[in-house]
């Protein structure tokens, strides 16, 4: 996994998936349209304030509420590179990773990031450095099997492993 | 040697579809399933990722089951093609339990009535509210569309065996209240992340007594709350649902004596009022009578998977009949299901709602996730027997949806703004 290098758009605890997407966009599973509408209801200037590459941080509990996997698409697809939250979700967690959105849980680099603020994170060896505010955290490696699903391209390709089948995707 | 802890249910369910004796919170396991579901928001994301697999092979079509309800009678254009992808979908695999028009009903109110859940399942469903079927005894649980499509491939799905927080109720509930005030209750002593990743299970005296309905609502809830599932034990009321229901044979499984878990709330009922949760968040729970200030409503949703089956149309048809919706208030009722409509109507319920001013409409998730059929405008608010008052719920976000139950709900289109029964002079149900 690549270094990423972005910076800092910073929301709140429970931040949850109507917020994320809201429901009145769900009648579409085009991520370029849904990417549009991400976190409008929080901020409705957000998908075109975002650069490729930035980093979405927030508090506890990110991504509650409902089960729609357009929210961590919305997300990838506005152009946010990674979200690191103080906690997640389950559902949430589970979509991020089958979609492919890079998530972390590092609570005190969480609670300390301010919009704005410069981050360099470094998933494989569990670093980021806030090179706003010259600090390094530290977080939890992502766990074996999840690695693993990662690693394989994403839940679809893990699965397709067992399958003899010989299709491109 | 030390002595190993029991098992709790959930511990218990896992362990019996893996074929093994024992089993503890934290194993990460890959189980069978028993159903699993989708709907017309996230089933065409599923659909979508299963055919680029190119594998056209399903585990087994009669373990599927497609509900169109959220966005229908289809709302617009793209809320159409989207229904119309899972009806292909659904003739080209010859899915069986596919639902839409007049077979169709909110999912988590249609599949236990239809009996396709059963005790001792394991349901995965694209709809965080799956875990309602933990009111049965089944470990059933919301994940996304990928993980879905992953389980139409497989027939299997993983899970990390969670732990559990033990509820236990007891005393007597007060008049009009409900386990939708049970639940609110928990939720806002516990939070919205008071139970993230864990199972809650549902016990005691209390719990033993509630119908089918009110305990599929307490089950529903358990999301809100962060949990994986909310699970009660089947018994002779679960069985008596399930009779002539039920397509498949259960098995009834109990957690052991010794269970492992890692806490026991216990909560004296006879302390519980009437409750509301007020925006935002479902955890922002108040006993109504502690309101304090008059909040003005401008419209009421009787409805959802939370709060729309038959039971819960009564309660509102006990305060509604002979009483006229407030003129300030647009009071829309929604049975849950075609059954509960019909019921509706042969017992007289929709007469009386009519005569009240209330409005009908078929059944549908609509207005509780601001898909269509009651959408909120700038700074309107709304009592809900919903299950989610997030920032823009129901519509514009500035405007406010207050969770409560139906007795609640139905007083307050009345009074025109958020109280009780009591207060139109209905001490008791009865």
């Amino acid at each position: 996994m690549e270094k990423i290098k972005g910076r800092v758009w910073k929301f709140g605890d429970n931040i949850d998936t109507d917020v994320i997407i809201p429901a009145r966009y769900l009648n579409t599973t085009d991520p370029e349209e849904l990417g549009k509408h991400c976190m409008e209801d929080a901020d409705p200037e957000f998908s075109n304030k975002v650069k490729r590459g930035d980093v979405l941080v927030a508090g506890k509990n990110f991504g509650c509420g409902s089960s729609r996997e357009h929210a961590p698409i919305a997300i990838k697809a506005s152009g946010i590179a990674c979200v690191v939250a103080e906690s997640f979700a389950r559902i949430f967690y589970r979509n991020a990773f089958n979609t492919g959105l890079l998530i972390l849980e590092a609570p005190e680099c969480a609670r300390e990031a301010e919009t704005g603020d410069e981050l360099e994170i470094f998933p494989e060896e569990g670093r980021i450095i806030n090179l706003t505010k010259n600090k390094t955290y530290y977080f939890k490696p992502i766990p074996e099997f999840m690695k693993k699903i990662l690693e394989d391209g994403g839940l679809i390709p893990h699965i397709m492993k067992t399958f003899q089948a010989s299709c491109n995707i | 040697m030390k002595s190993r802890k029991g098992m709790t249910l959930a511990e218990k369910i896992l362990a019996r579809k893996l074929g093994v004796k024992y089993l503890t919170a934290g194993e990460l396991v890959e189980v069978p399933v028993d159903l699993t579901l989708a709907n017309d928001i996230t089933a065409p994301l599923a659909i979508k990722v299963f055919e680029s697999t190119c594998i056209n092979r399903i585990f087994d079509p009669e373990k599927i089951a497609l509900v169109m309800d959220h966005f229908t009678p289809n709302k617009d254009i793209k809320s159409a093609e989207q229904v119309r992808i899972c009806r292909e979908f659904a003739k080209k695999y010859g899915i069986k339990h596919y639902y839409e028009g007049g077979a169709c009903g909110i999912e988590h109110a249609l599949l236990p009535e239809l009996g396709l859940v059963l005790p001792g399942d394991v349901v995965i469903g694209a709809d965080s509210h799956t875990c309602t079927y933990g009111a049965l005894g089944a470990f059933a649980t919301g994940v996304g569309s990928t993980d879905l499509a992953a389980a139409w491939l497989t027939g299997r799905t993983w899970f990390k065996v969670p732990e559990t927080i033990k509820f236990v109720y007891y005393g007597k509930l007060k008049p009009w209240v409900t386990g939708k005030d049970l639940i609110l209750y928990t939720i806002g002593d516990i939070g919205v992340d008071g139970a993230l990743y864990k199972a809650m299970e549902f016990t005691g005296e209390v719990i033993s007594k509630l119908n089918m309905s009110e305990r599929m609502t307490m089950a529903n809830m358990a999301i809100e709350a962060g949990a994986k599932v909310g699970l009660m034990i089947a018994d002779e009321i679960t069985l008596s649902y399930l009779k002539g229901r039920a397509q498949r044979d259960s098995v009834i499984l109990y957690p052991d004596e010794d269970a492992n878990y890692i806490e026991v709330k216990e909560y004296d009922v006879s302390k519980i009022d009437l409750m509301v949760s007020l925006p935002h968040l479902p955890s922002n729970t108040k006993a109504v009578k502690d309101l304090g200030e008059k909040i003005y409503i401008h419209q009421v949703v009787i409805g959802s998977c939370t709060n729309g089956r038959y039971e819960d149309l009564k309660i509102a048809a006990k305060i509604l009949k002979g009483r006229k919706v407030n003129p300030n208030v647009r009071c829309i009722i929604i049975p849950a299901t075609p059954w509960t409509y019909k019921q509706a109507l042969k017992n007289g319920l929709l007469e009386i709602f009519i005569e009240a001013g209330a409005i009908i409409s078929p059944p549908t998730c609509g207005p509780c996730l601001g898909g269509h059929m009651g959408i909120l405008a700038k700074g309107e608010r709304a009592v809900a027997t919903t299950n989610r008052n997030f920032v823009g719920r129901m519509g514009h976000p500035e405007s406010e949806v207050y969770l409560a139950g139906p007795a609640v709900a139905a007083a307050s289109a009345v009074l025109g703004y958020i109280g009780t029964p009591e207060e139109l002079g209905l001490k008791e149900p009865n």
